[in-house]
């Protein structure tokens, strides 16, 4: 009894590692590309007077391998098909006209992302037109319907897997949003009418629909003509659908990046505010440290994978044992014992998720008032309805008064925190949304987290050296040259991830030479060298420091640790070239110096001089010996 | 208070004063607190705990003043230093400081914190000389709202700054917490002469001085803990090739993990009294297919994921292809504040000083510090710590304007993420969202007097809960238990402290103060479950895989969403549900395929009724959980599982109290809901007596 009622307050699914460190595994994706390929779409776009051409298919092509590349990455769990429509071939399970469903050798048509998958759909637009080819699938007078026929064949595609356990999704990239616009009559209502009666199976099977409608330059995309009925759209949710036009090609590109991905929440929480009214949050990483994936070993033999066998030993006796059910803390000499229940009811000093504590200025929230990226948290009525009004009103009054933060504690039973929910306003630009409206639940330290630094190298008695305001002023200086203005947070990838999985496609794919991967966070070389940029430092370096100051000598006080090693490497030079080394290790008569003596070889020559006696001997030898 | 280590060889002292139970806390929530120092007295030992903890070899000794008595050796040998008594000389923390400090006399004459001062750097400078600079620490904790006596000869300051030049000679530092609520009747004049001298030591001898008003915060203030700080990084801050700013990087914020306990075994024979007890966990790597054959360390080799494929890589391949940057800390540019997100931090705060002792550095960071702040600007940085570091780091630099003379300025430095680390998901805005999610103008003045109402930062009031001053209330029970656990071993868990209590929960007074706003607030807001959904309240509890979810939407719902049916043509169920709990639990306490229905009955049933109560807004399902209760007692009744039921209603009120839900305890007395007794169920623990007064003996003795 006991140990059920422990089990009630266990949050289990709580692993602060897995949840900082990466996404947890929840329901895996399956995601059809279905990607038109009609003529149109081939059509060359001009780029804002960018020199290359490019078109819509190339767009879709772009965001696709995108997205595969992210996905190999960091959820290789999902599986994905890419499928074309309006093609002058077809392969597919059906038979049908007009659509291809692009495969690579070793992979089923919907499976997970390979490295040659990738490498070789990055080349596909090349060969298109001579290996698959373009048509135009709706034609009047002809009964083929390649719209039709592309729905079909996704859903086959993502028959496998439960719905349950599965996220199943079909993306249509389209420039044409009134694909029956050719065909006149009773042909048309009927053609609508199957498409149709096609996507609401589909959907009623668990598969979500979704459109990423690339709009000509010259004309918005018209959701109303087919597409809102196919995806089953209605009122507000078409207005949230249209896309704005897209102005530039990059603008598109992003807003079809961020459609590409279904946002996943971490968990779902309850935020008690006052007297018992809780309302209902999601919470999301939008932030992680993405880290190269998991090691698994190989015997290096076969390559294969091993697995790991754990056992537990008695230190005292050396038998095998189970897992023990208890834990124990030296504290007084003693050993003090809990029991796993015990210590978990320690951890949970509060029940329910998140309580409100009360509401601060920002200017309270400082700089290093952060321990680990934030969660983000957004308001859901399922459950509990009236939630996102009364998120709604707080998130308001948040932003007005003052740009006041709410302070709350975070009861998750792994690690209890101290919050602090910063209310971020919507910021979007023609690209789309770039901060969503939300709040930012950002974890706060403790006061045994912070550390005084400051006062440390404090000085006595003396007032500390300030800048003057000239000094100031040639910063200021500086700091106008050297601005980045359009500096936004992401714009680096990480050279030592890209790096990591560069080589590692390399090798998947048996590939001799390793690529080359730029290092993007170098500073800027060039800029820095403009004369501007040049004399501003030059004017900042001598009001600080002089003119002909010589930088290196002012490390006026070389630690008193320094001084010490230095002077103890000279002396044993000295006394080191008194002993003929060769030759006592060759007759090994090291063993009848002193440790002190031995010393004065390893300082001579910058060895490690820890150990004992015959590490020492042992060291002097095999230094002698490769010399 | 005094201590000292041998090996990293610390010294600290802490000075207290106790004449006044009010000079410490509020003295107007003292009834409610209990008498104020005993609960000060448990905070006190907390901290001699902490130090237990992680420096075994710390020398701690205790001085007070203030008191009746006086005890000390410098009165002994010239007199004077009345009111102050050593309770503990300094020595190795053990069991009996703790118990001495735990049962500290309560001060009644006016106090002397400079007597104090001297009196505890005389015990130390007896002690240990000039050794262990820098490691003596001595900590005051004092109101500070008592006069200071007129030195013999010369003025306090002077008093002040030969004690602070003694204090520099023997590497001493001192800490001040001073502890003073708010609208105190203490003379005004006096109070800030204190305070000008306390601000004195922090001037000549680099002392720390924090004001605090709550215990909480004295609390979280009373630094035990003294880390030597390590730099992460020496060397060059390069603002371009040329011209490079020396600086130290240390960590500013680093967390306090829980203490990893070790695994008990119990193998030992209990007359080995050199037993370690300790486990050791072996890892052994096998083939898949053969559980016999263990492959040596030097045949594995590292595989890393690439989509479905493992792809082999060898140590030494892996180090000659790895991405391997130079050490260095380059500036990439300055910025507009308002391009950094705060929610962009990803981790921990280092901070950068300019070297210590080089006047040219520190200027030259105070210059860009001050030009920072002026401009509104912050400085991104490429950072390679150390050589051989696998990674870079891009963070950005923000100013920390030191307002104390003799404190330089300094950066704080945030990592910020990298392109793969931002995910786009896209979000409704809220103004697309329809009517009904929409606040009102009644709605949204609520919600603004709310947001104004509790309001934590008052100007007139210091900071509430501020981080710097808040302690981890985990860590903090955990060393409590640890305590009561060496004393008495098999010593429950208690709930959580009053004092810690501030930290988890908001402050009762104030809503009390706001009781009609609150209402208003409440009645203006409507929240309720959603009735369309059925509720998966366990979620709260415990994990609830997806098909689990699905499956608790409906008793009797199987993979295919055909319900299924036993041959008597009800439904089976298998599952509590929402709508009708107790006949849930019946008919699966009537199923027959299998023993384990009852047991899954049973717990479900009692993880679903900790729901109700739990969930309940004031109140509105204590009814349902009656029936529920009731149900569960007639089941255990049947089945003879007395124990089942005791235990959890035991467990149950229990829980009620420690979260403030004691009125369904209440509401049980009144439905006149009772233990099983032995006439019931003849396993049962409980006498007719103990059942019926079971819940009446157990309310809360407040």
């Amino acid at each position: 009894m006991e140990e059920d009622l422990d089990d009630l307050f266990r949050d289990d699914d709580e692993d602060p590692e897995s949840e900082f460190n990466q996404d947890r595994e929840y329901s895996k994706e399956m995601v059809v590309f279905l990607v038109d390929a009609s003529p149109p779409m081939f059509a060359a776009l001009d780029d804002g007077g960018d020199q290359h051409e490019e078109s819509h298919f190339h767009v879709a092509l772009d965001c696709i391998s995108q997205s595969l590349k992210t996905r190999i990455i960091g959820r290789s769990n999902d599986e994905v098909a890419i499928c074309f429509f309006n093609t002058r071939e077809k392969k597919n399970l059906q038979d049908l006209n007009g659509v291809f469903v692009f495969n690579v050798a070793e992979r089923e048509h919907l499976d997970r992302p390979t490295a040659r998958l990738i490498k070789e759909f990055d080349c596909i637009e090349e060969s298109f037109m001579h290996s698959i080819g373009s048509v135009h699938g709706i034609m009047a007078g002809s009964r083929e319907n390649s719209l039709y026929n592309a729905l079909w064949v996704g859903q086959a595609l993502l028959r496998k897997g439960s719905s349950k356990t599965t996220d199943k999704r079909m993306l249509i990239f389209t420039n044409e949003d009134d694909p029956f616009g050719s065909i006149k009559g009773a042909a048309k209502t009927d053609m609508i009418r199957t498409t149709l009666q096609r996507a609401k199976d589909a959907q009623e099977l668990g598969i979500s629909i979704e459109l990423l409608p690339l709009s000509r330059p010259d004309e918005e995309f018209n959701l109303s003509i087919l597409y809102a009925d196919l995806l089953g759209l209605e009122g507000e949710d078409i207005a949230q659908y249209i896309p704005s036009v897209g102005e530039k090609l990059e603008d598109m590109k992003g807003q079809l990046r961020k459609r590409m991905f279904k946002k996943r929440k971490i968990r779902r929480i309850t935020f008690s505010i006052v007297n018992g009214i809780s309302i209902e949050l999601n919470t999301y990483a939008l932030i992680r440290p993405t880290v190269p994936g998991s090691i698994t070993w190989l015997d290096s033999v076969t390559n294969l994978p091993l697995k790991a066998e754990r056992s537990f030993i008695c230190a005292d006796t050396g038998a095998l044992m189970q897992e023990p059910p208890k834990r124990f803390y030296p504290y007084k000499g003693k050993n003090i014992m809990f029991t796993t229940e015990e210590l978990s009811k320690i951890k949970r000093v509060s029940t329910g998720h998140l309580h409100l504590l009360g509401f601060k200025p920002l200017s309270c929230l400082k700089d290093y008032h952060n321990l680990r990226p934030a969660t983000f948290v957004y308001p859901s009525d399922e459950e509990i309805v009236g939630s996102t009004c009364i998120f709604i009103a707080l998130y308001r009054s948040m932003l007005r008064l003052e740009r006041r933060f709410a302070l709350a504690f975070y009861g998750s039973s792994s690690q209890p925190h101290m919050v602090a929910l910063v209310a971020q306003d919507e910021v979007t630009d023609s690209s789309g949304q770039l901060e969503p409206p939300g709040m930012h639940m950002i974890y706060l330290p403790y006061s045994d987290d912070i550390r005084h630094v400051e006062e440390l190298h404090m000085d006595t008695n003396v007032a500390t050296p300030r800048a003057s305001d000239d000094q100031i002023g040639k910063a200021t200086a500086l700091m106008k040259r050297i601005d980045l203005k359009d500096f936004s947070v992401c714009q680096f990838a990480n050279p030592a991830l890209q790096r990591h999985y560069a080589v590692l496609q390399a090798l998947a794919l048996d590939e001799d030479e390793m690529p080359e991967v730029s290092d993007e966070t170098l500073p800027d070389e060039q800029g820095m060298a403009r004369p501007g940029v040049v004399n501003a430092l030059e004017e900042f370096k001598i009001s600080v420091y002089g003119e002909n100051y010589d930088y290196e000598a002012s490390t006026k006080a070389e630690s008193d640790a320094a001084k010490k090693r230095k002077a103890a490497a000279e002396t044993a030079a000295m006394e080191c070239a008194y002993y003929d080394w060769a030759e006592l290790c060759e007759g090994g008569k090291l063993n009848g110096l002193t440790v002190v003596e031995l010393k004065y070889y390893l300082n001579a020559h910058n060895l490690p001089v820890t150990g004992k006696k015959e590490v020492l001997i042992n060291r002097i030898m095999n230094h002698i010996r490769k010399v | 208070m005094f201590l000292l280590l041998a090996r990293g060889e610390e010294l600290q002292a802490l000075i207290a004063s106790f004449r006044n139970p009010s000079l410490l806390f509020h003295s107007d929530t003292g009834p409610k607190l209990g008498s104020a120092l005993p609960s000060h007295a448990r905070w006190s030992s907390i901290g001699v705990q902490i130090n237990l903890i992680y420096n075994k070899n710390d020398e701690v000794g205790v001085v007070l003043f203030g008191t009746e008595g006086t005890d000390n050796e410098l009165t002994r040998e010239v007199g004077g230093y009345e009111h102050v008594l050593v309770l503990c000389e300094s020595k190795v923390v053990d069991g009996d400081i703790l118990d001495a400090v735990q049962r500290l006399p309560r001060g009644t004459v006016p106090g002397d914190f400079i007597d104090a001062i001297v009196v505890g750097m005389d015990m130390m400078i007896k002690k240990f000389g000039v050794t262990n600079k820098g490691k003596k620490r001595i900590c005051l904790i004092t109101s500070a709202r008592e006069p200071i006596k007129e030195p013999y000869e010369g003025t306090k300051e002077d008093q002040i700054d030969t004690i602070a030049s003694q204090m520099n000679a023997h590497g001493m530092k001192l800490e001040s917490i001073v502890v003073r609520e708010l609208a105190s009747n203490a003379n005004k004049n006096i109070m800030d002469e204190n305070d000008h001298l306390l601000s004195r030591f922090s001037k000549k001898a680099g002392a720390r001085v924090v004001y605090v008003e709550d215990p909480t915060s004295l609390l979280g203030a009373f630094r035990t803990r003294n880390i030597s700080p390590v730099t992460i990084f020496r060397g060059d801050l390069e603002l371009s090739p040329r011209v490079k700013i020396k600086v130290w990087v240390y960590k500013k914020t680093s967390e306090e993990k829980f203490p990893t306990l070790k695994k008990y075994s119990d193998k030992a024979p209990s007359t080995d009294k050199f037993a370690t007890h300790e486990i050791k966990v072996d890892y052994e790597y096998k083939m898949a297919d053969d559980t016999v054959k263990v492959v040596p360390p030097e045949q594995r080799i590292k595989g890393y994921r690439y989509g479905p494929q493992v792809v082999p890589i060898s140590s030494a391949e892996l180090e000659a292809i790895k991405f391997k940057p130079e050490k260095s800390v380059k500036l990439l540019g300055f910025t507009s504040v308002s391009n950094i997100l705060r929610h962009y931090y990803m981790k921990d705060v280092n901070i950068f000083i300019a070297e210590p002792g080089n006047k040219e550095a520190t200027l030259a960071v105070s210059a860009l510090v001050r030009a920072m702040k002026k401009m509104n600007k912050v400085a991104i940085l490429r950072c390679v710590w150390r050589q051989g570091q696998g990674n870079v780091v891009v963070g950005v630099l923000t100013p920390n304007e030191s307002n104390q003379e003799n404190i330089p300025d300094s950066f704080y430095f945030n990592v910020l993420p990298f392109a793969e680390d931002v995910r786009e998901f896209q979000f409704r805005s809220f103004s697309g969202l329809p009517a009904s999610c929409q606040p009102n103008q009644q709605q949204q003045e609520a919600s603004d007097k709310l947001v104004m109402m509790l309001d934590l930062a008052q100007p007139e009031k210091s900071e509430d809960l501020r981080p710097d001053f808040t302690p981890n209330p985990v860590l903090e029970r955990f060393h409590h238990v640890l305590e009561l656990k060496s004393k008495k071993p098999d010593s429950d868990i208690p709930s959580l402290d009053k004092t810690l209590k501030r930290i988890i929960e908001p402050d009762s007074k104030i809503l009390l103060q706001n009781r009609a706003l609150i209402d208003e607030f409440c009645k203006l807001f409507d929240v309720k479950e959603n009735p369309k959904i059925k509720k998966s309240t366990r979620r709260l509890w415990t994990k609830t895989s997806s098909d689990g979810e699905g499956e608790s939407a409906q008793g009797g719902l199987n993979d295919h969403g055909v319900p299924s049916f036993n041959s008597e043509g009800k439904p089976i169920v298998s599952q509590i549900g929402d709508k009708t709990p107790a006949e849930d639990f019946e008919a699966m306490m009537a199923r027959r395929d299998g023993v384990e229905w009852v047991n899954k009955a049973m717990k479900d049933m009692k993880s679903f009724i900790y729901d109700l109560v739990e969930n309940s807004y004031e109140g509105d399902a204590y009814s349902k959980a009656l029936d529920c209760l009731i149900a569960l007692r007639k089941g255990c009744i049947v089945e003879q599982e007395p124990k089942q039921f005791n235990d959890f209603l035991r467990q149950l009120c229990k829980f009620c109290r420690e979260k403030d839900l004691a009125s369904f305890c209440k509401f049980l007395v009144s439905k006149q809901i009772m233990l099983i007794t032995k006439a019931e169920a003849i396993d049962s623990d409980a006498t007719e007596e103990d059942a019926i007064n079971f819940l009446v003996k157990t309310e809360p003795t407040t």
